[in-house]
């Protein structure tokens, strides 16, 4: 039978929420145990939160002054050490867990899944290559463990509050390297909700044409609730940092809304979109790809209709 | 110091991809083929760091059919001092690619290995990442800038979050993220001068790699087709149909 284990994501003592849906792919195996692994310098409110979620047997943490930020380097022989009997070990399939996981499966000296979108059965699964533009099903081989990366996007996060696993520390005294350190972390502040759970997204793309008309975007996202993206032709124009980039070497999302303004629609970008509920282009151009996608389609100019947008909703 | 560079060829980004009928494989017969993107990034990086003073020596690495020789001209055209071809005809699956590399390093001594981030076909994102395990050296992942001073690396990170900035003691593995630079066009003189760079043949069976391929690909299928929706006239009509789906 399958065990699967879980490498939460976390950061500032929050739990990330695409451990959730990684779980919900870990219980799509169908095994007989969902465990949560937590590497920190101090697990405890990351591991309380995972206790709650629905379908996790247990919780275990792996408390080392190391563990303080999320390098591969450290990380990986930890986990690798923590794999030992089970059968599978999924990560998500975001920065965190892309730069983590090959390296556990190269610890472990076994090939990785990259992005599943489905469990098939516990040793196949279907994951998207070329941009989304193909879907492969791959099996893995049953004698060894099963190192996946899972697509978020592609699985809604199991649901969380009623249930209370058990939280069991971990001592895995492995020797970890020093020639890699952290330095800093320079994130964006905001208050908008987060770009890759958040249920509605406005994103913006190079027909905003400057940084500072970005700010009709971001005026519309915060009137109706959204989180702000952006095209790759955005960013590298500037108009907005990297970590709002949306495609398939950027994010993956799937929000209930998305909405599309001034973006062309690159298949690169499509691919990060196509799992939303409902997609709304606004681009000037009537004969843009992006329009192939939409289920709503406004052709003009943006800086006339998002005014006219906000006065519609009053 | 020596910079090892994964030169890999793949399908032109521009190409639509069609999954064959029979769910065997995608269509490459007449298809574009050129280097990975994050690969010409990796590539370009090097040079610099070589034009800087930094490096002494770059050296381009394929794994792949004889015709491959030509995508490595390609990268010397480029400014690479030599390539290494690793030849087979056999696909190579990330832990198989990180194996071979790692026997390179062992040959070579680099100093940095810079490779993609992913490769635009599998889209896999392993391979330096297994390098670098399989090395026990440091990995800096997914690298929006790079500076090499005192024997280590200071890599500023494309991360979820935001920015992170590590540092990572020299031998490394980097890989590549799309704003580290933008690759430079190759000039024609530089075509002719690459005829005369070196190119190592290497037989893969020679290098003593395990070649088993722990995944299996059993079907190919085209995605779910998003079906085209509607044309609206002006912006009310978009606000009353979001509204009516419970949206806003």
């Amino acid at each position: 039978m399958s065990k699967i284990l879980v490498i939460a994501e976390h950061l500032g003592g929050k739990l990330n929420a695409s451990t959730a849906r990684a779980v919900s792919a870990a219980a799509a195996v169908k095994g007989e145990a969902i465990d949560v692994l937590v590497l920190s310098d101090a697990p405890d409110a990351v591991a309380a939160e995972a206790a709650k979620i629905e379908g996790v047997n247990r919780v275990l943490t792996v408390t080392r002054p190391e563990n303080a930020h999320p390098l591969a380097a450290m990380l990986a022989p930890q986990i690798a050490k923590a794999a030992d009997g089970y059968s599978h070990v999924f990560a998500p399939s975001t920065t965190f867990g892309k730069d983590v996981a090959p390296r556990v499966a190269a610890l472990l000296g076994v090939a990785q899944v990259s992005d599943v979108m489905s469990v098939e059965a516990a040793h196949t699964f279907k994951r998207p290559i070329y941009a989304g533009n193909a879907i492969i099903t791959v099996e893995a081989d049953a004698n060894h463990t099963v190192v996946a990366t899972i697509r978020t996007a592609s699985w809604s996060a199991a649901a969380s509050g009623t249930n209370t696993a058990p939280v069991e520390a971990l001592a895995i005294d492995v020797p970890l390297p020093t020639h890699t350190r952290f330095v800093e972390l320079n994130q964006g502040s905001s208050d908008r909700p987060d770009l890759q759970s958040a249920s509605k997204v406005v994103s913006g793309g190079r027909g905003v044409g400057s940084k500072e008309n970005f700010d009709i975007i971001y005026k519309f996202a915060d009137k109706i609730g959204a989180a702000v993206g952006a095209s790759r032709a955005a960013v590298d124009a500037g108009y907005c940092p990297n970590e709002m980039q949306v495609g398939q070497t950027g994010k993956i999302i799937a929000p209930e809304l998305y909405m599309a303004i001034g973006i062309s629609g690159a298949i690169q970008h499509l691919t990060g979109i196509k799992d939303a509920g409902t997609i709304v282009a606004i681009n000037k151009d009537g004969e843009a790809p992006i329009f192939e996608v939409a289920d709503f389609g406004l052709v003009g100019d943006l800086f006339k209709i998002i005014p006219e947008l906000e006065a519609a909703l009053g | 110091m020596k910079i090892l560079v994964g030169y890999k060829r793949v399908v032109d980004y521009n190409v639509r991809i069609q999954v064959k009928p029979d769910g065997s494989g995608v269509v490459t017969d007449g298809v574009k083929l050129s280097a990975n993107p994050f690969d010409d990034i990796a590539l370009e990086e090097a040079l610099r760091l070589r034009e800087k003073g930094v490096a002494e020596e770059v050296i381009v690495v394929g794994i792949g059919p004889a015709n491959l020789t030509a995508h490595l001209r390609n990268g010397l055209a480029m400014g690479a001092n030599r390539a290494i071809h690793v030849t087979t005809e056999d696909a190579v699956q990330p832990l198989t690619a990180a194996r071979v590399f790692l026997k390179l390093i062992e040959k070579e001594q680099p100093g940095l290995v810079i490779l993609g981030k992913q490769a635009i076909d599998d889209d896999a994102n392993q391979t330096g990442q297994m390098l670098a395990a399989l090395w026990d050296r440091p990995q800096a992942t997914f690298a929006g800038k790079v500076e090499i001073a005192d024997g280590k690396a200071t890599v500023t990170r494309e991360v979820d979050a935001g920015l992170e900035v590590i540092e990572a003691e020299l031998p490394a593995v980097i890989t590549t993220d799309l704003r580290l630079n933008e690759p430079r066009f190759i000039k024609l003189p530089d075509i002719m001068k690459a005829k005369s760079k070196p190119i190592d043949l290497i037989e893969f069976g020679s290098l003593g790699v395990e070649a088993h391929d722990h995944l299996k690909t059993t079907h190919y299928a085209a995605p779910a087709k998003r079906s085209k929706g509607v044309m609206v006239k002006d912006a009310a009509e978009l606000v009353a149909a979001l509204k009516q789906k419970g949206l806003l």
